[in-house]
C-alpha cells in the first residue's frame, strides 16, 4: 500500500515529464493512482445522478415533491413530556425540538446510570468474593446476550403490571402508600417532589452552586498544598461543611425561599411535583442496565490490563484494597476504559431511538413518528432525523476525545 | 556444635515428622469459604446480601415455573386452570411457539425446510469455524450451502440455484480462457470488449450528464438558497461529465484493449460482462429448461412470509456474511493513500456509524423505494438486508481498520521490498494477519448485529419480537401475556449469542500464536 | 440507466417482486396474487389466526377483490403495515391496495395522492374507561391519562377535543394496539381511545368485557375505506365497484347462498347486470361477466361479511348502526349498477 504513496511523492517534483504516453496513465505507478481516483470520482457522480434522477422520477410519478414547509405548520398533536413550552398548536419544528431534548434527557440519564452500574459490576466481577463475582458474571452475560429491545419491552410491561395504579393510593385504607410521603411509585411512573421557588430563591441557588464550586476549590487547594509542601489538610469534614453550611445559612437568612411541592392525588392522577413517566423510566433503566453490562466488561478489561505488580506495589506501600483501586488501579485503567466507553455512550444515544417501542416521545417518536405519519413527508423527516443523530454522535465523540486526550499517558 | 548438642540434649529425633494436616480452618471447604466469601467485614456483608438476593429470586420465581399451566388454548383458560395462582402459562409456547420460530405466514407443513437449513448451517459452518481440525476440501460444502439454503427456504426450483452456481463457476474460468487464447485472438477480443465498454461508458455518462443537467435546472427553477446551492452543484457535476464523457470512453476502450497483453483489466471486464449477461438472461431460462426435463421443485414461499426467529437468523447470517467482504473493502479504502477514495470511505463509515439502525430501517422501509428505478419494486426483506449489510459493514470496517493499524509497519515494508504489488501484498501478507487480529471484534459486531435484527419489528416485520408484539399479543386468546413470550425470545437469543461469544473466546485462545 | 447491473442480478436472484407500473390490473394478473395491505392485527378487522390465515372484515374486502380479478379469493398476499408504513407501501407499489381501516381525509386524498374507493365502515373515535371509574361523559376526563394508538388521526382528534373543551390530559402514545390494551388493562391509563369499532373489537378480548364501558361521545367522523394509488383509474374502478357490488348485493338480497340460483337469471334487471347475466359491466372494467359474482361468493355480501366478522353474533358484537343499508336508515348507499 505504500508503493503508491511513495511513488507519488517521487513524482511531486514537477509537471508531466516529456515523453508522456497515454498508456502511462494505467501502467505507470506515478499516474495510476490519479487515474483510479478520477474513475472513482466519475463513478460517484454517476451513481449520485442515477439515484437522484430516480428519486425525482418517482416523486413525479407519485405527484409528490420535496418541501420543508410542513415544519412551520401546526403539529396538531400533544406531547406528554415537555421540557420546553409546547402545545398542539405549536409547529412541527417545535415538536421536533421537544423530541430532540427528550432524546438528550434519556440519553444523559442512561449514560450516567450505565457508567455507575458498569464500574460497580466490572470491579465486583474481579472481586475475591466468589459469590459476588459469579452474580456479576450472570448479570453481564444475561444482559449482553439478549437484544435491548426485548429488555425495554419486558421492563416496560413488567412495571406497568407490577406497580399499583394511582387509584390504589386513594381511600381510607389504600392498597398502596407513598414512600416517605414524598414519592409515589405508580404504574404510570414515579411522582417525586419538586421545588417551588419563592422570593429570593435565585440567591439561594447561587449560594448552592458556589458552595459546590467551593468544595472543588478547597480540594484542589489541599492537593496543591500536599504536593508542594507535604502538609496534609483534612478532606472530609471541611468539604462537608463548605457544602452544607452556606446553603443552610442562606436558606434561613432569606426566609425559606424554596419549598417542596409534594405530589398529591387529585382527580385521576397525582398532581404537582415531578412526574417521571413510565416510558422514560423503562427506556432509561433498560438502556442503563443493558449498556452497563458492556461497560462492566470494558472496566474489567481495563483493570486486567494493569499489571499485577501495580497492585502488589501499592499493597507494599501499605494502601488498603479500596485505596489501591481508587488511587492506583482505576486512574491507570481509565486510559484503557475511556475509548470503548465513548462508543458505549454513542450506542446509548443511538439506542434511545428505540423509545418508539414504549411511546417515549423522543425525536424518533415526534419527528420520525407522528410528524412523519401526519404529514407523509417521509424523506424530509428521516433526513432531518439522521442529521440530528449524526450531529449528536459527532458532538459526543468530540467532547469525549478532548477528555480522552487530557487523561492520555503523557510520555516524555 | 553438634558435639555440644549431642551431649547436652537428651533426645535427638532421627526421622522426619509426617507433615500434619493444616488446621481445620485453613483447609478444605472452610478455608475456601473463609478466603472467598468471608475474608472481611465488607466481603461477609456482600456475601450475605448476595445469598439473600439469590434465595429471594429463587423463592419468588420457582412457584411461577413449578405451577405453570400447559395445554390450554387461551390465556383465559390458563387463568381458570391456575385459579388465581400467579404462575406461568406456557401454553402460549405450545400454541404459538411455531409462529415465534417460523413466523405467522410460513406454511406449517413446510417447517422441515428452514429446520433442515438451520441444521445444515451448523454442519456447513464447521469447516469455517473449526478450520484447524477439518480438511480444507470440506469448504466446498460451505460454499455450496448458500445456494442450497436459498432453495430450501424460498422454494421454487433447485435448478435456479444450480444454474446460478454453474454460471458463477463458469465466470471463474473466463480469465483463464482469455489467458489461454492466442495473442492475435486476445488482441481482437480486447478491441471488441474495449470498444463496447468505452461506448457503453460514454453512453452512461452522457445519460447521467443529461440527468444532472435536468436536476440542476430543476433546482434553479425551485429557487431559494438551497435551490441555488443544488443548482450550482449539479451544474458543476454536469459540466464535469460533459467534458469527460468522450475522453473517458476513449480512454476506457484504449485501456481495455491495451491490457489485452497482460490480460488483467480485459479479463475483469469480460468476466463482469459475462456475469451480467449470464445472470440476467441465461440463468432463468436455463433453470426453466432444466426443470422442464427433471423437475426438482419445492413450494415457493414469498419473502414476506418469512418471520419469527427464522427471520432473525436469516437476516443475521446473510447480513454478516455479506458485510465482511464489504467491510474489508471499506477498511482498505479508509487506509488507502488515495485521498479521494479514502474520503469517500470515511464519509460513508462515519455517516453509518453516526445514525441509529432504526433510522436506516426507516430508510429501507419508506425512503429506499424512491431511489430505485420507478418500475422496479424491491422486496422489503431485500431492502432491509441491504441497509443492515451497509450498517454492519461500517462497523466491521472499523474493526478491520484496527487490525490493519495494529500490524507492524515492517510487514508493509517487507511486502514492498519483496516486489509485491498492492493487490498481492494485501491479499498475501496484510489481510491474513489483520483479519486474524480482528476476529474477536468481528464476532462482537456479528453478535450485536444479530441482536439488532429484532429492530425490524419496528417496521412491521414479524420477526421473533414482531410476531410476539403483533399477532400473538394482539390476538384474542393471548392478549395480556408477556413474560412467557418475551422470556422465550430472550432465552433463544441468549443461547445463540452466548454460544457465539464462547466460540469467539475459544478461537482467540486457538489463534494466539504469540509466545507466552 | 434504467436497468442497472445490480438490479438485474437481483431480479435473477428471484427476490424482486413484480413491477409496479401504471397498469396495476395487468401486474396483479401477471403475478397471480393481489398484494393487500392490512393492519398488524385488529381482532375482527384483520388478524392472522393460529394457522397464520388472515381473517376479518377488511381482509374480506381484499379477498373479494382477489376473487373478482383473479378468480381465487385465496390469491392474496397480506402485507401487515403500521400507521407509518402503510402509505409508503402503497405509494411505492409494494401493495396494490390498502384495506387497513384508514380514515378518508382531505389531506390523504389530495396531498398524499391516494384514491379512496368508498367507505366500508363508518366509524368515529370514542373513549373506553373502566366502569368503576365513575365517568359517564368524556367531559369528565379532565386530567386523565389517555392511551392512544399512534400513527392514525386519533392523536389529532384527541388534541382537538380536549383543546376545544378546555380540559387537560396526559397522552400516552403506544405503537401497537396490543400494547395499548395491555397498558389500559393494567391501569397505566384511565382511558383508551381509538375508533369505536376497534374499541369494541378489543374489549371483546378483555378478561371481563363488562367491566369496561365505551363513553357515548363520538369525537370524530372516521369513514374507513380501502384506497389505491392516484393515477391508475382503471384499478381504482375495480376496487371501488367490487366494494359497491358487495353493498349492492346486500341491498338486492343477493347472498352467497342464493347467488348460484340468481345467476341463472331473475326478474330484477339490476341483479342480472350485477351478476353478469345481462349487460357487459364486467367487460367495461376489463374483467369478465362473473367478476361480481365471484366477489360476492368469496365471503358473502356486505351484510354477511359484517355479521360473520364483527356483527352482533360474534364476540366483537358491533351493531350495524350507521353501517346499515340506506333502506334501513344507515349510510350505506351504493351507486346503481347501470
Amino acid at each position: 500500500m505504500s508503493t503508491i504513496s511513495e511513488e507519488r511523492l517521487d513524482s511531486g517534483h514537477g509537471g508531466a515529464p516529456s515523453g508522456f504516453k497515454l498508456g502511462m496513465l494505467l501502467n505507470d505507478t506515478r499516474y495510476r493512482s490519479y487515474t483510479f481516483q478520477f474513475i472513482a470520482l466519475v463513478l460517484l457522480i454517476l451513481s449520485i445522478s442515477y439515484l437522484v434522477s430516480n428519486l425525482i422520477a418517482n416523486l413525479e410519478e407519485a405527484g409528490l415533491n420535496i418541501s420543508w414547509a410542513f415544519l412551520a405548520e401546526p403539529a396538531g398533536y400533544d406531547i406528554n413530556q415537555r421540557p420546553i413550552e409546547y402545545d398542539s398548536q405549536s409547529t412541527h419544528a417545535r415538536a421536533s425540538i421537544v423530541g430532540a431534548i427528550n432524546t438528550l434527557i434519556v440519553a444523559f440519564l442512561a449514560c450516567v446510570t450505565a457508567t455507575i452500574l458498569g464500574v460497580v459490576a466490572g470491579v465486583l466481577r474481579l472481586s475475591n468474593n466468589w459469590i459476588v463475582a459469579r452474580l456479576m458474571s450472570v448479570y453481564v452475560e444475561a444482559f449482553r446476550n439478549v437484544p435491548v429491545l426485548i429488555w425495554i419491552l419486558i421492563i416496560f410491561l413488567a412495571m406497568s403490571n407490577a406497580f399499583p395504579q394511582p387509584r390504589a393510593f386513594r381511600g381510607e385504607a389504600p392498597d398502596a402508600e407513598m414512600w416517605l410521603g414524598l414519592f409515589a411509585f405508580t404504574n404510570r411512573g414515579v411522582y417525586a417532589p419538586s421545588f417551588i421557588n419563592g422570593a429570593g430563591s435565585t440567591i439561594f441557588w447561587i449560594v448552592c452552586v458556589l458552595s459546590i464550586v467551593g468544595v472543588f476549590a478547597y480540594r484542589r487547594y489541599a492537593k496543591k498544598l500536599l504536593y508542594d509542601t507535604g502538609r496534609l489538610l483534612p478532606m472530609g469534614w471541611p468539604s462537608l461543611a463548605i457544602l452544607i453550611v452556606p446553603p443552610v445559612l442562606a436558606f434561613f437568612l432569606l426566609g425559606s425561599p424554596v419549598s417542596l411541592e409534594t405530589p398529591e392525588l387529585r382527580g385521576f392522577n397525582f398532581q404537582g411535583g415531578v412526574h417521571l413517566r413510565l416510558s422514560l423510566i423503562a427506556l432509561w433503566f433498560a438502556l442503563a442496565i443493558y449498556t452497563g453490562a458492556f461497560i462492566a466488561e470494558n472496566v474489567r478489561a481495563g483493570i486486567m490490563a494493569i499489571s499485577k505488580g501495580q497492585t502488589e506495589a501499592a499493597g507494599a506501600l501499605g494502601l488498603r484494597p479500596g485505596r489501591i483501586m481508587n488511587l492506583v488501579i482505576l486512574p491507570q485503567a481509565l486510559r484503557v476504559i475511556i475509548p470503548p466507553l465513548i462508543s458505549q455512550y454513542l450506542n446509548i444515544t443511538k439506542n434511545s431511538s428505540l423509545a418508539i417501542a414504549v411511546g417515549y416521545m423522543d425525536i424518533t417518536g415526534t419527528l420520525g413518528g407522528i410528524t412523519l405519519n401526519q404529514t407523509g413527508r417521509a424523506i424530509e423527516a428521516i433526513l432531518l432525523l439522521m442529521l440530528f443523530y449524526l450531529l449528536v454522535s459527532l458532538a459526543i465523540s468530540a467532547i469525549m476525545n478532548v477528555y480522552n486526550n487530557s487523561v492520555k499517558l503523557k510520555e516524555r | 556444635m553438634s558435639d555440644t548438642h549431642s551431649e547436652s540434649v537428651g533426645f535427638v529425633r532421627k526421622t522426619f515428622i509426617e507433615p500434619a494436616p493444616p488446621p481445620a480452618r485453613e483447609a478444605g471447604a472452610v478455608k475456601w469459604l473463609r478466603e472467598n466469601l468471608f475474608s472481611g467485614v465488607v466481603n461477609s456483608a456482600l456475601t450475605i446480601l448476595s445469598i439473600i438476593f439469590i434465595v429471594w429470586i429463587a423463592v419468588s420465581v420457582y412457584p411461577w415455573f413449578a405451577n405453570a399451566a400447559y395445554g390450554t388454548s387461551s390465556l383465559a383458560e390458563c387463568r381458570e386452570v391456575l385459579e388465581g395462582v400467579n404462575a406461568a402459562c406456557f401454553s402460549v409456547l405450545q400454541e404459538r411457539g411455531n409462529q415465534m420460530l417460523f413466523g405467522i405466514a410460513y406454511p406449517s407443513e413446510q417447517y422441515w425446510r428452514p429446520l433442515l437449513a438451520f441444521v445444515l448451517l451448523f454442519v456447513c459452518a464447521v469447516p469455517v469455524l473449526f478450520s484447524q481440525y477439518v480438511p480444507r476440501q470440506t469448504l466446498i460444502g460451505t460454499a455450496l450451502y448458500p445456494f442450497f439454503a436459498y432453495w430450501l427456504i424460498w422454494g421454487g426450483t433447485l435448478w435456479l440455484s444450480i444454474a446460478i452456481l454453474g454460471l458463477l463457476i463458469a465466470a471463474y474460468f473466463v480469465p483463464k480462457v482469455i489467458a489461454g487464447l492466442p495473442d492475435g485472438a486476445r488482441s481482437g477480443l480486447g478491441l471488441v470488449v474495449g470498444g463496447a465498454t468505452g461506448l457503453l461508458l460514454a453512453y452512461w455518462l452522457a445519460v447521467g450528464g443529461l440527468n444532472l443537467w435536468g436536476l440542476a435546472s430543476g433546482f434553479a427553477e425551485g429557487g431559494g438558497t438551497g435551490g441555488m446551492i443544488g443548482a450550482v452543484l449539479f451544474y458543476a457535476m454536469a459540466a464535469f461529465v460533459a467534458v469527460t464523457f468522450i475522453p473517458m470512453g476513449i480512454f476506457t476502450a484504449y485501456a481495455v484493449w491495451q491490457s489485452a497483453e497482460r490480460g488483467l483489466l480485459l479479463s475483469t471486464v469480460t468476466t463482469i460482462a459475462f456475469l451480467f449477461v449470464a445472470l440476467n438472461f441465461v440463468a432463468g431460462p436455463l433453470a426453466g429448461v432444466l426443470n422442464g426435463i427433471v423437475p426438482i421443485e419445492l413450494e415457493a414461499v414469498a419473502s414476506r412470509d418469512l418471520g419469527g426467529f427464522m427471520l432473525n437468523m436469516i437476516l443475521g447470517t446473510v447480513c454478516v456474511s455479506l458485510s465482511i467482504p464489504l467491510g474489508i473493502l471499506l477498511a482498505l479504502g479508509r487506509q488507502s493513500s488515495l485521498p479521494f477514495i479514502k474520503g469517500v470511505c470515511v464519509v460513508f463509515i462515519e455517516f453509518i456509524r453516526g445514525v441509529p439502525l432504526i433510522t436506516l430501517l426507516f430508510v429501507a422501509n419508506v425512503v429506499l423505494a424512491y431511489f430505485f428505478p420507478p418500475e422496479s419494486n424491491i422486496d422489503l426483506v431485500l431492502r432491509v438486508i441491504i441497509m443492515i449489510t451497509m450498517f454492519a459493514a461500517a462497523y466491521i470496517a472499523e474493526v478491520i481498520r484496527g487490525g490493519l493499524a495494529a500490524l507492524p509497519r515492517g510487514q508493509y515494508e517487507a511486502a514492498d521490498s519483496l516486489g509485491l504489488d498492492y493487490g498481492q501484498a494485501t491479499r498475501l501478507i496484510i489481510l491474513p494477519q489483520a483479519l486474524k487480529i480482528s476476529i474477536p471484534g468481528i464476532v462482537n459486531v456479528a453478535v450485536g448485529l444479530f441482536k439488532d435484527t429484532t429492530l425490524v419489528s419496528v417496521i412491521s416485520m414479524f420477526d421473533l419480537v414482531g410476531a410476539i408484539r403483533g399477532p400473538i399479543l394482539g390476538s384474542a386468546d393471548w392478549a395480556g401475556i408477556y413474560w412467557e413470550a418475551f422470556g422465550f425470545a430472550a432465552l433463544l437469543f441468549f443461547v445463540v449469542c452466548y454460544g457465539i461469544s464462547q466460540y469467539s473466546q475459544w478461537l482467540e485462545r486457538e489463534l494466539a500464536t504469540d509466545h507466552r | 440507466m434504467k436497468k442497472s447491473v445490480i438490479l438485474g442480478a437481483l431480479t435473477v436472484a428471484g427476490m424482486a417482486a413484480g413491477a409496479a407500473s401504471a397498469a396495476t390490473l395487468d401486474d396483479v394478473q401477471a403475478r397471480g396474487t393481489l398484494n393487500c395491505g392490512v393492519t398488524t392485527g385488529v381482532p375482527g378487522f384483520a388478524e392472522p389466526d393460529a394457522d397464520g390465515v388472515w381473517q376479518g372484515f377488511d381482509v374480506a374486502v381484499c379477498r373479494a377483490v382477489a376473487a373478482a380479478v383473479l378468480g381465487d379469493p385465496t390469491a392474496v398476499e397480506f402485507v401487515p403495515t403500521t400507521g407509518k408504513t402503510r402509505f409508503t407501501a402503497l405509494a411505492s407499489g409494494e401493495i396494490d391496495m390498502l384495506a387497513r381501516n384508514t380514515t378518508w381525509t382531505f389531506s390523504r386524498d389530495v396531498d398524499l395522492k391516494f384514491e379512496f374507493t368508498g367507505v366500508n365502515y363508518y366509524d368515529g373515535q370514542g373513549f373506553m374507561v373502566p366502569a368503576d371509574l365513575g365517568v359517564t361523559s368524556a367531559a369528565d376526563l379532565d386530567g386523565a391519562t389517555v392511551c392512544i394508538q399512534t400513527g392514525t388521526t386519533t392523536e389529532l382528534n384527541l388534541a382537538d377535543f380536549f383543546r376545544s373543551n378546555n380540559i387537560s390530559y396526559e397522552p400516552v402514545p403506544i405503537e401497537t394496539g396490543s400494547e395499548a390494551v395491555q397498558l389500559f388493562l393494567a391501569g397505566s391509563c384511565d382511558v383508551y381511545t381509538t375508533d369505536r369499532s376497534a374499541l369494541a373489537a378489543q374489549r371483546a378480548n378483555f378478561p371481563t368485557p363488562s367491566d369496561y364501558i365505551v363513553l357515548p361521545e363520538v369525537v370524530s367522523k372516521e369513514p374507513l375505506g380501502p384506497l389505491v394509488r392516484h393515477g391508475d383509474n382503471d384499478w381504482g374502478d375495480i376496487v371501488r365497484w367490487t366494494l359497491n357490488a358487495l353493498i349492492t348485493a346486500e341491498e338486492l338480497g343477493v347472498t352467497s347462498e342464493n347467488i348460484e340460483e340468481l345467476a341463472a337469471g331473475t326478474d330484477n334487471p339490476e341483479v342480472n347486470r350485477l351478476l353478469g347475466s345481462e349487460g357487459t359491466l364486467g367487460e367495461m372494467l376489463g374483467l369478465d361477466g362473473q367478476w361480481a359474482m365471484r366477489a360476492i361468493m368469496a365471503e358473502g355480501n356486505y351484510g354477511e361479511i359484517f355479521d360473520n366478522n364483527i356483527g352482533e353474533a360474534t364476540n366483537i358484537g358491533l351493531a350495524r348502526g350507521l353501517n346499515a343499508q340506506w333502506t334501513d336508515g344507515g349510510l350505506l348507499y351504493s351507486p346503481p349498477f347501470r
